[in-house]
């Protein structure tokens, strides 16, 4: 493939030019568009992608097919939106609050899941995620029950309320997305995001290898939990309104259908899953009643055709050692030089 | 009281052992967990309905639906799931790709026939027998008496025919059955065609039990049965049986004890409670990989 090859080394060649102008588009994009409802539809795009991030450490760099992450998204949501409501916490505390949640939770989910693999692993999510529901639905004098909980407060920073409106609402996800694309970038470079990939590849040698697994796979599944609260927080306070069948058994489903579409185990993936399954409704009205025929036709055609899906490509350019290991190869090589002469 | 919400129980029970059995018959062979079994029941019971609907009578009706719904099981494994085999993919691929299945085939019928509830007949409407203060309809008769038969049968064809005998070498090693000359793909399908056809039996009871259809009426019951299969070991016919009679009844029992708004959330925590403490189930054998 030597188009991807000329494409990724000019992408490697003009890296920071081509930063500094996605930078610039995103800043600039509010004020281009000035369209509420085409900034409605980014921001939910930007909140797909990051459950598609969120899913994709557990799914695409461990290995751990999880079928019940609007459990993970449930929580978050309500949590933080009970703090604000009930409680009234400002909204970052809240997020935080619903983070930690949904972290605890993802130890507990953990835990018993660590016996089992593969498909039996995935139904005992898709049981949590049902769970989580029916805990939303019942425990009425703390979640509302059916009712959900309404009136949702805006985040507000510095006493100024963000909505949509103002663009605050659009720059705070933005922010939210970039520090967690970062955190995944450089969680998958550092030696847990390699432990977890390791063991997608094969438990048993990285057993050998000496990877606690145990603990590197329920790290895994916290990890994605805390993203997925945090971007189920974001959701809550951009839609206003939570209620237990906001996160059904669909939304877990469409969440693995951007990590599969976009490509398991790649970042730049999600945003392109995400990107095109939430714009997919919105063009295609004509095709309402089509539209989860067609998540199901996606999977299914692309487990068929690419199951690494559309971006997911194996890079060809020469593998990057970090500058750090490069660093001291350099001095050990100059050392080794030195005894020599 | 609580007598009685055990005979309610195993009614259901043996409606969900009935689904339980498509998804031991499909796992026992192909180590897969068929996601688009609740849909396919489902399909059964709406086609039941359907065909029940155009006044051929009732039986032939019924058999309309068991065929129409076993050609569906062999076309799945024939469109989606036999070139996965072929392309020896991973076997997360199929997982999900039965997913996706599951996704077409419910919100296709929703489209053809809409999200509401709909009438099923009464297929045993022959009263209700009194025993003290217990009552148990004919329904509930008729449901165990059909599953029993259907169960009989179906342990029949695994284990005296010679179509069984294919189909439990191929459980055993593909490969090597595949050498003495049997056509897996043909045996692979025929699986499927069978848990169809037990698919819209089960379907077409349980529609009878509660008298309404609907399509996502597979979803619940889907993950229900499939707690049942995996209590009473993913894989075995009799542990699919008792696997959905305990489910149906502690179904029935939370519903009175808790209140009905948990009786969906039981076979949950059955099932979680089996894969913690024995992931093999009660009659499974060793085999499942734990890492």
């Amino acid at each position: 493939m030597t188009f991807l090859y000329k494409f990724e080394s000019f992408v490697s060649k003009y890296r920071k030019i081509l930063l500094l102008l996605m930078a610039a588009l995103i800043c600039l994009l509010p004020m281009g568009v000035n369209n509420q409802y085409f900034l409605t539809v980014i921001v939910k795009m930007a909140v797909y992608a990051m459950f598609g991030l969120g899913l994709n450490i557990l799914t695409g760099y461990t290995g751990l097919v999880s079928l019940g992450h609007a459990g993970f998204v449930a929580i978050g949501a309500y949590a933080s939106s009970l703090c604000a409501v009930k409680l009234g916490w400002g909204f970052f505390p809240s997020m935080l609050f619903g983070m930690v949640a949904a972290g605890l939770v993802g130890i507990l989910l953990g835990l018993p899941t660590l016996r089992l693999t593969g498909t039996y692993l995935s139904i005992v999510t898709l049981g949590f995620g049902e769970i989580i529901k029916m805990v939303a639905m019942n425990w009425i004098p703390v979640t509302n029950g059916t009712l959900g909980v309404k009136n949702i407060p805006k985040p507000t920073l510095f006493g100024m309320k963000l909505t949509i409106a103002n663009y605050g609402l659009y720059y705070l996800v933005v922010v939210a997305l970039v520090i967690c694309t970062i955190f995944c970038l450089v969680l998958v470079k550092s030696k847990t995001g390699r432990a977890f990939q390791a063991i997608k590849g094969d438990e048993l040698a990285s057993v050998m290898m000496g990877i606690n697994t145990t603990y590197y796979k329920i790290l895994a599944f916290v990890l994605s939990a805390c993203i997925c609260a945090a971007a189920g927080a974001l959701y809550a306070s951009l839609i206003g309104y939570v209620d237990p069948n906001t996160f059904n058994f669909d939304v877990s489903t469409l969440i693995l259908s951007i990590v599969i579409l976009g490509g398991m185990g790649t970042i730049r993936g999600m945003f392109l899953g995400a990107a095109i399954l939430i714009a997919l409704p919105e063009v295609s009205r004509f095709l309402m009643v089509y539209r989860f025929v067609l998540y199901g036709v996606i999977l299914v055609v692309m487990m068929r055709f690419r199951p690494q899906g559309i971006l997911g490509w194996k890079s060809q350019l020469p593998y990057q050692l970090s500058k750090l290991v490069m660093k001291r190869l350099k001095t050990a090589g100059t050392e080794e030089g030195g005894e020599n002469g | 009281m609580i007598t009685q919400q055990i005979f309610n129980g195993l009614a259901l029970g043996m409606g969900y052992a009935l689904i339980a059995v498509g998804y031991s018959l499909i796992f026992g062979i192909l180590r897969l967990v068929n996601f688009s079994h609740g849909s396919v029941y489902a399909f059964g019971a709406q086609m039941a309905m359907i065909f029940i609907g155009l006044r051929f009578g009732i039986i032939p009706g019924l058999i309309a639906s068991m065929l129409l719904t076993g050609v569906l099981g062999v076309t799945i494994d024939k469109l989606a799931l036999e070139p996965l085999r072929k392309k020896k993919s991973i076997p997360i691929a199929s997982l999900i790709t039965t997913i996706g299945i599951s996704n077409i085939v419910t919100n296709l019928l929703i489209v053809f026939f809409g999200s509401e509830k709909r009438a099923f007949p009464a297929l045993f409407d022959f009263g209700t027998l009194q025993f003290g203060s217990i009552v148990i309809s004919a329904t509930q008769i008729g449901m165990c008496a059909v599953s029993l038969v259907l169960m009989l049968v179906l342990v029949g064809i695994v284990f005296y025919t010679k179509i069984g005998l294919a189909m439990r070498a191929a459980q055993q090693n593909p490969v090597a059955a595949n050498l003495m000359g049997i056509n897996v793909n043909f045996v692979v399908s025929f699986t499927f065609f069978l848990s169809g056809i037990s698919a819209a039996i089960a379907g077409s009871l349980v529609g009878s039990y509660y008298q309404i259809v609907y399509p996502n009426m597979g979803f619940m019951a889907g993950l229900k049965a499939f707690a049942a299969a995996v209590l009473g070991g993913i894989g075995s016919l009799p542990g699919a049986i008792i696997g959905g009679l305990i489910v149906g009844v502690s179904e029935s029992m939370a519903a009175t004890v808790l209140g009905s708004t948990y009786r969906d959330s039981m076979a949950f925590i059955i099932l979680l409670i089996v894969l913690i403490v024995r992931p093999n189930g009660l009659f499974g054998k060793k085999g499942i990989t734990k890492v």
